[in-house]
């Protein structure tokens, strides 16, 4: 399953670390620590002992083997040609973290920061997550070594998540829905915070994405950059140049900066991230936080935000619960303003049509959020024409949402027919495929019809 | 000499505690919750913390939580707030401005200083702004001379405490607990220990302590070491139990008979 060996014992040599950010945190005017000083010893604590440990060869030996032996690294590349014929006559490789264990790239920084918490002694990890893959990966980390987890959930998002809730559960986490304000990411991530700065003495928060105070971004993005540091080497061996473009989707942007740092030296590589545009960015219904929003301060770091006039966060929206998050790592605002990474919105809908094209055309259920960059692919290829080569993250897999997918292509109960009598001819079908299905595929003679299989929220209930 | 320091010196001289009372303005609404405000001062407040309602207070409990979403729904902004700034000062209490960084930095902090002194603010506290990211509101507060409070906590290093209360004018907020704002029925035996590092940390500023206090007796055995008490989450509760300006006036005269009480040293 692995395309190269892993790193041996002894080879271990760390990758040159992008110059930023400062000592203190902070990229360019972004950045920093705009939290309680009740926090600060705990950042403080933390900022040292990473430092200590990132260099630490044992750490380096031990983190290795659980990403070869636990989590499948490498993930591979695979090229989709069927997919790359509607991206214009671009190329498009695919970086597959939506083969690793627990079912995306979350588990790259997870590993890492568990291990972080064992070193400074503590017992006990908190996590936010949104669509529930961070909060998967935590769970699963923690079960790993040992520690016991608790994870905050918006109850809006533990309802378009119910797999991933039921998934954390079994591996023994405890899950509290939040219940204040949007009840989604931003207000998981206020109530990871409060509970933090109440159990700081035995407690780690392994936050999850790369914003957040110094040291996240920074350490989060150390963590995450073994996906471009592989598909780096991936592609020049396979096809003895670079790509012309790296991309991915960004919401609080981990698996972007993952896949971008090795290529932030490459001056003629462009670093695309695609955000959720949501119903579009006119509408003022999106997640796109550097294209429709402006620096500010938010969960502890000063980025790009979507604020109205009084400063005050504005309710984001999007189809991907992983997307779904009015700030940004405060290292995008910076590659964004100094012009090393460009920045585009991609609407719930055309996430929604490359969602649906790389499930037929290649066999591979894309996460959701991953869709994004799918779709980015597909207008960028457009854009700069045949022969161009594309590397796309497929940061995570779709399993977790079916049901989404589901309601959004009217393959559910909704479409089903109601009279008995029509059955055999509309199996399972409604009569409108939604977009991004063709409505000349039909199904397959004996199949199990999608009212034969169980509901969503019931699945999730009994699990 | 700065307003708030002034009148913590004050009451000092009187032999007691300061005491300092918050509410966010706009819960239930602008007008009503001035009017909260003036009451506190009216029965024996001292000062009065303005809070600016924000989106994402991540330093408080389900209950200011709760009142200060109200606001943020009604759009209530730093003009409401700067209202209610002259009302409080107008009213004869030092008034301070207690906000997370951001609406003070969407404002624009030059403006915000500004409009503050001339509205006839005191100062600001900034429980999620820290001296070390404050340069911009450190030079803009100089220029206004506005008090400026930053908060110490019980997981402060020394070292922390001594810059921290170097960058701080007015008063030290001394975050007596680990954990959210909120009543407790304890206060915590951190608070004097932090009390006292704090002191040794920097002898000349006075040291206000909250987090947990809901009564008299708790501000009585905090008015034993501390310059000030701060009252906020009981306030708030007030105010969401429908009591209003009236269960305002009767906490803080408890209150303030708490700071007066020849505290029994602990």
């Amino acid at each position: 399953m692995t395309t190269t060996s892993p790193p041996q014992p002894g080879e271990l040599s760390l990758p040159a670390r992008p110059g930023w950010p400062d000592e203190t945190g902070h990229f360019g005017i972004f950045g920093g620590r705009f939290v309680p000083e009740a926090l600060i010893a705990a950042l403080d604590e933390l900022t040292e002992a990473y430092e200590a440990m990132r260099v630490d060869p044992a750490f380096l030996e031990e983190f290795a083997r659980l990403q070869r032996d636990y989590t499948g690294r490498p993930s591979p590349v695979t090229e989709v040609p069927k997919f790359a014929e509607h991206c214009g006559g671009a190329r498009v490789l695919l970086k597959r973290e939506d083969l690793n264990h627990t079912g995306s790239h979350k588990i790259n920084n997870v590993l890492g920061q568990a291990l972080l918490t064992k070193r400074i002694g503590k017992s006990r990890v908190i996590a936010e997550t949104g669509a529930g893959q961070h909060g998967v990966a935590t769970a699963t980390a923690a079960a790993l070594m040992g520690l016991s987890c608790t994870v905050y959930m918006g109850e809006e998002d533990t309802r378009r998540q119910a797999l991933n809730v039921a998934r954390m559960r079994l591996l023994g986490a405890e899950v509290i829905p939040v219940t204040t304000g949007s009840r989604t990411l931003k207000d998981a991530i206020n109530e990871a915070f409060r509970d933090w700065v109440t159990n700081v003495e035995t407690t780690n928060y392994v936050f999850g994405t790369v914003a957040g105070p110094h040291p996240f971004p920074a350490m989060v993005r150390d963590f995450q950059r073994v996906i471009g540091d592989e598909a780096r080497v991936q592609v020049l061996e396979r096809e003895g140049r670079l790509p012309d473009a790296v991309l991915a989707c960004v919401g609080g942007g981990s698996n972007a900066i993952g896949i971008f740092t090795a290529f932030v030296p490459d001056d003629g590589v462009r670093l695309i991230g695609f955000e959720a545009g949501g119903d579009g960015v006119e509408t003022g219904r999106h997640a796109a936080t550097i294209t429709g929003g402006t620096p500010g301060v938010l969960h502890g770091a000063r980025s790009y935000l979507l604020q109205d006039d009084n400063g005050q966060t504005i309710e984001s929206h999007s189809i991907s619960a992983g997307l779904d998050y009015p700030g940004v790592g405060p290292e995008h605002s910076y590659l964004n303003d100094i012009g090393r990474a460009e920045y585009r919105p991609i609407t719930d809908a055309e996430a929604m049509e490359a969602f649906a094209l790389l499930c037929r055309t290649e066999g591979i259920i894309p996460a959701i959020e991953s869709a994004h960059a799918l779709a980015g692919a597909m207008k960028l290829g457009r854009e700069v024409g045949p022969g161009a080569l594309l590397l796309v993250n497929l940061s995570g897999r779709g399993d977790k949402d079916v049901e989404t997918a589901s309601a959004w292509f009217e393959l559910g109960e909704e479409a089903a027919p109601t009279d008995e009598d029509d059955r055999a001819v509309e199996v399972g079908r409604g009569a409108d495929p939604g977009p991004g299905l063709d409505t000349d595929q039909q199904p397959t003679e004996g199949a199990v019809s999608n009212d034969g299989a169980v509901a969503g929220p019931e699945a999730g209930e009994t699990a | 000499m700065s307003g708030l320091a002034e009148r913590i010196a004050a009451a000092k001289a009187e032999g007691r505690a300061a005491l300092i009372g918050y509410l966010p303005v706009g819960y239930p609404d602008v007008d009503a919750s001035i009017e909260a405000m003036v009451a506190m001062v009216e029965a024996g407040a001292d000062a009065i913390e303005i809070g600016v309602p924000y989106s994402d207070p991540g330093i408080d409990g389900p209950v200011i939580q709760e009142a200060v979403d109200v606001a943020v729904r009604a759009g209530v902004g730093m003009r409401d707030v700067l209202k209610a700034v002259e009302a409080v000062s107008g009213a004869g209490a030092v008034a301070v401005v207690m906000s997370y960084w951001n609406p003070i930095e969407r404002y624009g902090v030059e403006r915000f200083a500004t409009d503050l002194a001339a509205a006839g603010g005191a100062g600001a506290i900034t429980p999620d702004l820290i001296p070390d990211e404050a340069g911009e509101w450190i030079a803009a507060s100089d220029r206004a001379g506005l008090d400026r409070v930053f908060l110490v906590a019980p997981s402060s290093t020394d070292a922390r405490l001594r810059s921290t209360t170097a960058a701080s004018r007015g008063f030290v907020y001394v975050a007596s607990t680990m954990g959210v704002t909120g009543a407790r029925d304890t206060v915590s035996d951190a608070a004097r220990t932090l009390v006292d590092r704090t002191r040794e940390a920097r002898p000349d500023i006075a040291l206000c302590v909250g987090l947990g206090v809901s009564n008299g007796a708790q501000a009585a055995e905090l008015a034993a070491f501390a310059d000030g008490v701060i009252v906020g989450s009981a306030y708030v509760r007030e105010m969401l139990e429908g009591r209003g300006a009236d269960g305002v006036r009767a906490l803080t005269a408890d209150l303030a008979a708490g700071v007066r009480r020849a505290g029994v040293p602990a």
